[in-house]
């Protein structure tokens, strides 16, 4: 049984959770123009913390590869809108569809290989990647290039309502993310992935298909990464090799983020973007010490606590914060033996 | 008009012998411990800073000042596996990945705190000058000759280490089942902690070699392991002699491909990787055939 003191702070934590969600969806409105440039970098890493959490967490595929495709998204972006004049909405989706159509042979070429082979043959797909972006001429090769004026405008005249519309796009795309990962874990395949997570052969023993699974994350990541790109660059207005497919942006702060947030949880990676942007508001005028106390504090998370902050928080609240797991019958739990 | 091309045939072979420098600490500890260490490269990097201390501060011969660095570089290993990775080897092949990932960001950055973001080299004196006439006007650098016959050296003493001495049984031994090597009374995690030493001996070797090579900073790292990984790769998985060849392959493929188009010497390293991941995934030289 829980405790009724647990049940009622589990109950303020969903409060409080939903409300955050409804504020954030009303941000333009209420908070000044830096915020919202801020809260949509916020939206945007969330997104990629997400994701990875999704592979590395849950699908046992470790990226360090992850900035590719937010790179292919960035250059898809730019050239559908700049080179071919596509209608700059319609623009962001199609980002993310080259993403996923770069994905199917990275994915046929990195699946040979396994666990860390894996995530450093992920690192060699993003770095031919970015080495053949910096070869298109047309996106201004090894320097990159600057998005017109005129796309920029189309999402709005005025700077405020520009950054507003783009916060938009990156919070839609953040629920979108969100509530992705929340059905898929829900479902019959996010069963199976959770298996996979605490025991990938035991998994395989009672009947979980593996392959199908990671396949279906490998691939189903890739879209909302491309989009991200997208995104990145309406925020960034410009394109380039080294920023647009930065690894230490796209992969290694996120992979810090989700490892101090808690890797293998639904709330590990907002709580641990949550946690990087706060630390980043006193931690970045330092440099390279940022980095360094961020790589520590992962390692240390490793260490201590591998379910990370919210591995600590989960034992004071006792449930996960959205309803993940399906729970046995009180039945079930009575007849069932002690852990 | 083909002696350019035979020309830096030879100069990628050559290149293929600091390649195979770089791998053979990462194929042992993969192939022993099952695990890539992804600050590898950074950990090559991190000696070839000290190096830099011991011959400009001390004023040390570069060759002098690697003989140096060994003993340290070998208690670097085992104190490393023993005390951290030892921690998370095993139960979840997620952790040490984390955990080795975290180490490369801290040295980086720790080297770019310390030292800035200057390129440093070492200087060879005359040995990096001095040329091997070959005839037809092709001239092979003495000091690219001695890294690629150190090279074959270093696979062949480690080749004998493991597959002729105590030692190396009991590596194989824990490589082949943990459990049963602790059961018979081996110390695994001691016997571990032996064989990163040993592969941070490699390290240090390799970093010795690099560092009057090429140009080094503190983000160099990376694209040392992306090689490393790539040349033991292209062996085969825990081939030592696989290194060899697949440092051969790789350095042939960029001297090749830097000769037809300067700006595709890396991507063609790449490239000759993915592509013969795509048709032979077990390398060159599976160990296991």
């Amino acid at each position: 049984m829980m405790r009724a003191a647990s049940r009622l702070s589990l109950i303020l934590a969903r409060v409080a959770f939903a409300s955050a969600v409804a504020a954030l969806a009303a941000a333009p409105l209420l908070l000044n123009q830096n915020y919202v440039v801020l809260l949509t970098e916020f939206m945007s890493m969330l997104v990629l913390a997400i994701m990875w959490n999704l592979l590395a967490g849950y699908a046992d595929i470790v990226t360090v590869g992850q900035h590719a495709f937010v790179g292919v998204g960035a250059y898809a972006f730019f050239g559908f809108t700049a080179l071919r004049g596509f209608d700059p909405y319609l623009s962001i989706p199609l980002a993310g569809l080259v993403a996923l159509a770069i994905a199917v042979p990275a994915m046929v070429l990195v699946f040979r290989l396994r666990t860390a082979y894996l995530a450093i043959g992920t690192w060699v797909v993003a770095e031919v990647l970015m080495l053949a972006a910096g070869k298109l001429d047309a996106f201004g090769g090894g320097s990159g290039s600057s998005l017109p004026i005129s796309i920029v405008l189309s999402f709005g005249r005025a700077r405020g309502d520009r950054l507003a519309v783009i916060y938009w796009l990156a919070f839609a795309l953040a629920a979108a993310a969100m509530l992705a990962a929340y059905l898929l874990l829900r479902s019959r395949i996010g069963v199976g992935l959770t298996a996979m997570r605490d025991n990938e052969e035991g998994a395989a023993a009672v009947g979980v298909n593996i392959t199908y699974a990671r396949i279906l994350c490998f691939l189903g990541t890739a879209p909302f990464l491309g989009m991200v790109g997208a995104i990145i660059t309406l925020q960034k207005l410009r394109i380039a090799p080294s920023a647009s497919f930065s690894i230490t942006d796209w992969s290694v702060f996120i992979i810090f983020n989700v490892v101090i947030g808690g890797i293998g949880s639904f709330e590990g990676p907002i709580i641990g973007t949550m946690v990087y942007f706060v630390l980043r508001q006193y931690l970045s005028g330092l440099g390279p010490v940022h980095l360094i106390l961020l790589g520590s504090f992962s390692i240390f998370t490793i260490l201590v606590e591998r379910r990370g902050l919210w591995g600590l928080v989960r034992r004071m609240l006792g449930d996960d914060l959205l309803p993940i797991a399906h729970k046995p019958s009180p039945a079930f739990r009575a007849n069932a033996l002690p852990e | 008009m083909l002696v350019p091309w035979i020309n830096q045939l030879l100069q990628g072979i050559l290149l293929g012998g600091l390649y195979t420098l770089f791998a053979t600490g990462l194929s042992l500890s993969a192939g022993v411990m099952r695990f890539v260490n992804i600050a590898h490269g950074d950990f090559i990097v991190l000696v070839c800073f000290a190096l830099l201390v011991l011959t400009t501060a001390l004023g040390f011969n570069p060759a002098v000042a690697t003989l140096i660095v060994l003993p340290f570089a070998f208690l670097l290993g085992f104190g490393l596996q023993r005390f951290l990775l030892q921690r998370v080897v095993g139960e979840n092949v997620l952790l040490p990945i984390l955990m080795t990932f975290g180490l490369s960001i801290i040295i980086q950055n720790g080297l770019l705190e310390g030292f800035g973001a200057n390129t440093r080299k070492l200087s060879g004196g005359w040995l990096e000058t001095a040329t091997v006439a070959l005839g037809q006007g092709i001239n092979v650098g003495l000091f690219q000759v001695l890294t690629f016959i150190t090279a074959v050296a270093l696979v062949a003493v480690l080749d004998l280490l493991l597959y002729r001495t105590g030692i190396g049984a009991k590596i194989r031994a824990v490589s082949d089942d943990v459990a049963a090597a602790d059961l018979i009374g081996l110390s695994s995690s001691r016997i571990y902690a032996v064989a990163m030493g040993i592969s941070f001996v490699t390290v240090g070797i390799a970093a010795g070699f690099m560092s009057v090579w090429t140009n080094f900073d503190p983000a160099s790292g990376p694209t040392r392991l992306l090689i490393a990984f790539e040349v033991v790769v292209l062996g085969g998985l825990g081939s030592l002699w696989g290194s060899l060849a697949g440092g051969i392959v790789l350095g042939v493929a960029q001297s090749i491909g830097g000769q037809w188009d300067i700006a595709w010497q890396t991507l063609a390293g790449h490239i000759i990787f993915l592509v013969v991941l795509a048709v032979r995934p077990q390398g060159l030289f599976p160990r296991y055939g």
